[in-house]
This record gives C-alpha cells, sequence and structure tokens, in this order.
C-alpha cells in the first residue's frame, strides 16, 4: 500500500495496520503497539528521510506469517538509520529531557526486531516484526 | 482530534479528545501555548477521551510542562490517562514528569 509521505496520511497506516493485526489475533494492547510503532517509523521517514521533500511517497506492507507480524516501510528519500539514533535519557530531569530519537526507542521497545537497510538503487526499507501473544 | 479550554477560578482545564499525532500535535502544542501567553500556567489536561497518542504528543505536553514550571509559577497535570496511552508514558519515561489524577474534580481541586 503506498501512501504520500505526508503526517496527514498517519491515521490511514495506523488503520491499515490495525486491520492486519486484528485478521491476525493480535490483542487490542499489542495492536495499540503495532499502531505506534509504525506511527513513530513513517513520522521519522516524513521527517527525516523526506526533509524538504512534499512529494514524496511511503510504501507500507504487514503480513502475517505464522503467529508474526512484519511491517516493512520502503521510501525513496535520505537515508535515515534508526539504530544510528542515541538513546534518549529516560531519567533525565524535566529540563534536561531530551524528545529526539523518542520514536525510535518505543519502535524499539514496541517491537521484537526493528532492522534498515539502505541501497542507493531501491532506497530505503525498514523491517519491524513482532510476534504474537 | 478536538480541544476545549476551559478557564476555570484556579487552572486551566484542557480536554483533547480523539488522536494525537504528527499531524494534530501542533494543534494540541497551540491551544497550550495560547494559555501560557493569557499568563495561565496551572493547566489540567483531561485525557478521558482520548484514542491515542504518539511521541508528538509527548513533545507537546513536555514543552508545556517546563514552561508552566518556570519559576515555579505553575504545573501541568494529567487526567483520566486511557490505559494505553499510560502504558506509552511509562515506556517513554514520561510518567514521572506528569502528576496524574483520576478525574478533573480531583485535578482541579489539586491547585
Amino acid at each position: 500500500m503506498t501512501f504520500p509521505a505526508k503526517f496527514e496520511f498517519l491515521d490511514e497506516i495506523r488503520e491499515f495496520i490495525a486491520e492486519i493485526a486484528r485478521k491476525g489475533g493480535f490483542t487490542e494492547k499489542e495492536i495499540y503497539s503495532l499502531q505506534l510503532a509504525a506511527d513513530e517509523a513513517a513520522t521519522n521517514i516524513i521527517e527525516h528521510a523526506y526533509e524538504g521533500v512534499s512529494n514524496g511517497y511511503l510504501n507500507v506492507t504487514c503480513d502475517m506469517v505464522g503467529n508474526r507480524l512484519t511491517i516493512t516501510m520502503r521510501d525513496t528519500g535520505k537515508p535515515f538509520d534508526p539504530s544510528k539514533v542515541k538513546q534518549p535519557n529516560l531519567k533525565a530531569d524535566l529540563s534536561d529531557r531530551q524528545i529526539g530519537g523518542l520514536g525510535v526507542y518505543l519502535m524499539r521497545k514496541l517491537m521484537d526486531e526493528v532492522r534498515y537497510e539502505s541501497n542507493s538503487k531501491t532506497g530505503n526499507l525498514l523491517t519491524m516484526t513482532k510476534r504474537r501473544g | 482530534m478536538e480541544i476545549t479550554t476551559q478557564e476555570l477560578k484556579h487552572c486551566d482545564l484542557i480536554k483533547v479528545t480523539g488522536r494525537v499525532d504528527s499531524s494534530t500535535a501542533p494543534a494540541f502544542s497551540k491551544a497550550l501555548e495560547k494559555a501560557n501567553e493569557a499568563g495561565h500556567f496551572k493547566i489540567a489536561v483531561d485525557m478521558s477521551e482520548l484514542e491515542y497518542m504518539s511521541s508528538a504528543g509527548f513533545r507537546a505536553l513536555l514543552a508545556a510542562q517546563r514552561n508552566c514550571k518556570r519559576y515555579n509559577r505553575g504545573e501541568l497535570v494529567l487526567v483520566a490517562v486511557p490505559v494505553r496511552i499510560r502504558e506509552a508514558l511509562e515506556l517513554a519515561g514520561f510518567t514521572e514528569l506528569f502528576k496524574t489524577f483520576g478525574d478533573s474534580i480531583t485535578a482541579v481541586g489539586s491547585f
């Protein structure tokens, strides 16, 4: 499924993920986690990979294989590797609290696996998986 | 997402409903900033009908809390945080930055 790389489409991306996860037998708590992880991933792509680009596209797939749900997101923007994002300090005081990196941190916490590949020909590919139960 | 702001005697009660993500968070931020610009730094955010909040919403809450607490002039508290949103806030280590109340009457009464 292809979505314009705009924040206005995050709702549709979350719905797309939820529908497949629901059919796949995930609990409501797990579905919320999957939606949040997909939202944070798509937000990062729109914000960073497509920084300054207004007509980018985001190709999202979501598939159940056995008891695992795999979400992929493909974009043709600048490489943005979430694994290179520094983990935020979650114990810092209010004044020192950094919000950057929080989305990536949530993705890693909510999903079992997050992988990233960048290819100069085919673009960037983010793969996230989560087991049911 | 919809926002309604009630200016009460001791604090502002801001109710945010629906979904806060990167698309809607700017309007949520704006509502919080507007209260601050009016000199109101005691804010209760009613989340009882909030369905979803991503880190974009957390960012808005964090910025508002910093502004409210500056010079000890106030505080932002959370009201009736739905379980899924509370779990995400916990995961982000945010729960210790905000007092939370079960209902708006108690929250308003705390100021």
